[in-house]
C-alpha cells in the first residue's frame, strides 16, 4: 500500500481543546466519503509548537500548512487538496505581509530552530511505537545493551555537556557517575515530569508527542548506573501526556523493549507512573521523591544529594523531561556533536514555551546562545497589538525580568543569572507597556507564597512578609523604607531557605526593583501606577469636552456610579467606583480617562 | 521494590507476543525506515507532478498516480516525490505527468499509463535517459516575471 498524502493532525493539548480530535475523525470519515481512505495516511501527531494558530493540519508532501482549522473545513480539504491536488489558500499560513506561505520552511517562526528533543514532535504518531522505531528509535539503546561499557556512557554524556534542563543546569554526566558509583543493592531512575511554572508547557508537549524518547533513555540510564526499576512523576493535570506515556509503555512492554530481558540481553528494567496532584513544590527533587514515596511532599537538605540517597534512601538519578529526552540523540550521534552546537559551557538546545503579550506563543526550540531578540522578534513575531516590549521573565516564579537593554544577550545558564534572572526550566512571559511590574512581581511572588510547602521559616515568614509589603505599596500606602526591607528580606530567603523554591521566590521582586525601580518609586512617592492596573492608585474620569452625552457608560456600569442626563456631560462618583474599567472600555468618543 | 511484571506474562506462555531479538528489531526498523522517510520533504530532489485536472483523471491519472506510488515502493527510491496539479493545457495527450529530476531538462510526458510510468521512472529517473515516445512539450514559462511586478 503507497500513502500519496500524508496528513498529519497536531494532537498537542492545546489543539486537542480545540477539537484537534473531531478534525482528524472528520478527515478519516471525508477520506472513506470520498474514495481515497487508501490513499492518504492520516496521523495526529504531537505539538507542532506554533500554538497560536492552532489547531494546524500539515499536508505533505506538498507540505502545505493549514492553520486554525475547523471540523467543517475536513470535506474541503480532502475535496481540494488530495482529490483534485490543489491548496485550499484560504486556510493556508499567512502572515501579515500579505504573502501566502504555504510551506512551512518559508514560516518565520521555524527558520531559526533546531530540533533535539522535539525532533520527531509533529512528524510522528507518538501512539505507535513502529513510527519512533523507523526514526533511529531505541538505536541508542542497542548500542548501551550490547557494544558500550557504563565507562563509555559516562565518557559520552561527558563530552556531549548536557547539563539538566530543569533550570538549575547541574551536568548531568556527574549526576549519573555518582549513582553509578554508589555502592548499593538497589538504584532508581527517576524522571521529573512535574512542569508546574506558570506557562511552562515544554515537558508536556515532549511527553505528548514523543514519549519513547523519554522511556528509552531511561533504560539506557538504568543499563548505565546499574538501576532496574524507573518511575515517572507527572502531574495528574497532564491526562494526554500520561495516557500517551501508558501506551507507549505498552508496546514497549509489548515488544520486549522494557521488562525481563531486553532485547535478549539479559538486562531488566520496567517502568511506572506516579502521579502527582500538582504541588509547586514536587518540582523539587526532594519534594519529588518523598512524594514517591507516599509521604508529604516537603524538601529535606541536601547533601545526601539524591544520586547518592534517593528514593527510600537508595542510590538515584533524577533529571527532568526535556534532559532526558536529549539523551538518545547524544548516543546515536556523539557528544562530540551535541557540544558543537550551542555555546562553550551550554551545550545543546532549549526548548521554550513563548506565552504572554506576543504575537506567535508557542513552542520553540533553539540552540543555545540564540538571543532573546531572536526568540522574541524573530521566532515570536514581536509584541502583539503593535504595544511597545517592556520586559521579559523568564525561570518563571524562581526567575526575574530582563529588560529591553539585554535583549542581545545570548542564552545559556550562566548570562541569565548574571542578569538577575535564571534559565528554569523554559518558560518565557513578554510582558508589554500594559503590565505594572509591581503587580507582575505580586503574581509571582503571591505563587510562590501560595505553593510554599511551609517547612521552613525563611520561605514561610519571608514570602508572607514580602507578599504583605506589595500589597501594601499597590495599594498607595508604600513608603521608601519598605524597599529595602524587601531587599533584606529577599536577600535572606535567599541565603536561609531549605529548597530551590524559597530561595528563588524573592527573585522576581529583587530583579523588578534592580530594573524598575522607578515604577516602584511612582507607586511610593507621586501613588501613581504608571501603567493603570493597581487599582488603588488610577481613577477613572470624564472629559467634559469630549463627552457626549451617550449614557452608553452609565448604562454599562456595574455600580451605577455614572450619572447625568442625555445629551449632557456624564460624572462618575469616584466614591461608588470599583474601578472596573468598562466605562473606558464602552466609551467610543475616548472621552473617559484613567489617572 | 523490585517490579513485578503485571501487564506481561511468561514470554513463553505468551507466545502471540513475541518480544523482539537485537535482530528482529534492527528487521523491523530497516522495514519501516523507507515508509517514514517517505513522509520527511527533506532530501527530496526529484518532482513527478501528475496532471489531475478534470481531463487527466478522465484520460486515466488515477491510475497512472498510483502506477507511479507502487513502482517508487518497488525500487525503494526515497528521494522523489509526487505531486499533483491541475490541468496543464495539453488535454489532447492526457494523462500528463510533468518530471523535474536533477542534470536532465525538465519534461511533460504525454498520453501516460501505467506502463509508461514504470518506463519513466526506470529510464528518467534512474538512468537519467529521456523516454522519447512520450515527450510532449517542456512546461510553459510565465510571460510575465513576478507578476509583472
Amino acid at each position: 500500500m503507497a500513502f500519496r498524502n500524508y496528513i498529519l493532525v497536531c494532537g498537542g493539548t492545546a489543539c486537542e481543546s480545540s477539537k484537534a480530535n473531531a478534525i482528524y475523525e472528520a478527515l478519516l470519515a471525508e477520506c472513506k466519503a470520498q474514495g481515497v481512505a487508501d490513499e492518504v495516511q492520516v496521523l495526529k501527531t504531537g505539538c507542532f509548537g506554533f500554538c497560536e494558530q492552532g489547531p494546524i493540519v500539515k499536508i505533505l508532501p506538498e507540505d502545505s500548512f493549514y492553520v486554525q482549522i475547523k471540523p467543517e473545513d475536513a470535506k474541503e480539504l480532502i475535496a481540494e487538496h488530495v482529490v483534485k491536488g490543489r491548496e485550499v489558500k484560504r486556510l493556508l499560513y499567512t502572515k501579515d505581509c500579505g504573502r501566502k506561505h504555504a510551506r512551512v520552511e518559508d514560516i518565520e517562526f521555524y527558520q531559526k530552530q533546531f530540533r533535539i528533543v522535539l525532533r520527531n514532535c509533529g512528524f510522528i504518531d507518538p501512539e505507535n511505537i513502529e513510527e519512533y522505531i523507523a526514526r533511529e528509535g531505541y538505536v541508542a539503546l542497542e548500542k548501551v545493551l550490547f557494544e558500550m561499557s557504563s565507562d563509555d556512557v559516562i565518557a559520552e554524556l561527558r563530552t556531549a555537556g548536557l547539563r539538566g534542563r530543569g533550570g538549575a543546569g547541574f551536568p548531568t554526566w556527574m549526576k549519573w557517575n555518582f549513582t553509578r558509583q554508589a555502592e548499593s543493592d538497589q538504584k532508581f531512575i527517576v524522571v521529573n515530569a512535574d512542569e508546574g511554572d506558570p506557562g511552562a508547557y515544554m515537558d508536556r508537549s515532549t511527553l505528548e508527542g514523543d514519549p519513547h524518547s523519554v522511556l528509552e533513555a531511561m533504560v539506557i540510564a538504568g543499563k548505565t548506573v546499574g538501576s532496574n526499576q524507573g518511575y515517572i512523576y507527572i502531574r495528574a493535570e497532564y491526562p494526554l501526556a500520561i495516557k500517551r506515556l501508558e501506551i507507549a509503555m505498552a508496546q514497549a512492554r509489548e515488544m520486549g523493549l522494557l521488562g525481563k530481558n531486553i532485547l535478549g540481553s539479559g538486562f531488566d528494567f520496567d517502568i511506572e507512573i506516579r502521579l502527582g496532584a500538582g504541588a509547586f513544590v514536587c518540582g523539587e527533587e526532594t519534594a519529588l521523591l518523598a512524594s514517591i514515596e507516599g509521604k508529604r511532599g516537603m524538601p529535606v537538605p541536601r547533601p545526601p544529594f539524591p544520586a547518592v540517597k534517593g528514593l527510600w534512601g537508595k542510590p538515584t538519578v533524577i533529571n527532568n523531561v526535556e534532559t532526558w529526552a536529549n539523551i538518545a540523540m547524544i548516543i546515536v550521534k556523539g557528544g562530540d556533536w551535541f557540544s558543537r552546537i550551542g555555546t562553550a559551557d551550554s551545550s545543546g538546545t532549549k526548548v521554550f514555551a513563548l506565552t504572554g503579550k506576543i504575537r506567535n506563543s508557542g513552542l520553540v526550540e533553539v540552540p543555545m546562545g540564540t538571543t532573546l531578540r531572536e526568540i522574541i522578534y524573530d521566532i515570536g513575531g514581536g509584541i502583539a497589538d503593535g504595544k511597545e516590549f517592556k520586559a521579559v521573565q523568564t525561570g518563571g516564579p524562581s526567575g526575574g525580568v530582563i529588560t529591553k537593554e539585554y535583549l542581545d544577550t545570548p542564552i545559556d545558564f550562566g548570562s541569565l543569572t548574571k542578569l538577575g534572572s535564571m534559565m528554569g526550566s523554559g518558560g518565557m512571559i513578554i510582558m508589554d507597556e500594559d503590565d505594572c511590574i509591581v503587580d507582575v512581581a505580586k503574581f509571582y511572588l503571591n505563587f510562590s507564597v501560595d505553593e510554599s510547602c511551609g517547612k521552613c521559616s525563611p520561605c514561610r515568614i519571608g514570602g508572607r512578609s514580602l507578599a504583605n509589603l506589595l500589597e501594601k505599596i499597590s495599594k498607595g500606602n508604600g513608603e521608601l523604607a519598605d524597599l529595602d526591607q524587601m531587599i533584606e528580606i529577599g536577600e535572606a530567603m535567599k541565603k536561609a531557605s531549605l529548597c530551590a523554591l524559597g530561595q528563588t521566590a524573592p527573585n522576581p521582586i529583587l530583579s523588578s526593583l534592580h530594573y524598575f525601580r522607578d515604577e516602584y518609586l511612582a507607586h511610593i512617592v507621586d501613588k501613581k501606577c504608571p501603567a493603570g492596573k493597581c487599582k488603588s492608585l488610577i481613577s477613572y474620569n470624564i472629559l467634559p469636552d469630549k463627552c457626549i452625552g451617550c449614557t452608553a457608560c452609565a448604562r454599562k456600569c456595574p455600580v451605577a456610579a455614572i450619572s447625568g442626563e442625555r445629551r449632557e456631560v456624564h460624572v462618575i462618583d469616584q466614591a461608588a467606583c470599583i474601578k472596573c474599567g468598562v466605562c473606558f472600555e464602552t466609551c467610543k468618543f475616548g472621552a473617559i480617562e484613567v489617572r | 521494590m523490585i517490579y513485578e511484571p503485571a501487564l506481561f506474562g511468561d514470554p513463553d506462555e505468551e507466545a502471540g507476543m513475541a518480544k523482539m531479538t537485537l535482530e528482529e528489531l534492527r528487521k523491523l526498523r530497516d522495514s519501516k525506515k523507507f515508509a517514514i522517510k517517505k513522509r520527511d520533504i527533506e532530501g527530496k530532489d526529484t518532482q513527478i507532478i501528475v496532471g489531475m485536472g478534470t481531463c487527466g483523471i478522465a484520460a486515466g491519472a488515477k491510475v497512472v498516480l498510483d502506477a507511479f506510488l507502487q513502482e517508487l515502493d518497488a525500487q525503494q527510491l526515497e528521494n522523489v516525490s509526487v505531486t499533483q496539479s491541475g490541468c496543464m493545457g495539453l488535454c489532447y495527450v492526457e494523462p500528463t505527468v510533468e518530471v523535474i529530476a536533477p542534470d536532465m531538462p525538465p519534461v511533460i510526458y504525454g498520453k501516460v499509463d501505467a506502463a509508461v510510468a514504470k518506463t519513466i521512472i526506470r529510464d528518467h529517473i534512474m538512468h537519467k535517459k529521456m523516454v522519447s515516445d512520450h515527450v510532449f512539450d517542456r512546461p510553459s514559462v510565465d510571460i510575465i516575471k513576478d507578476g509583472g511586478k
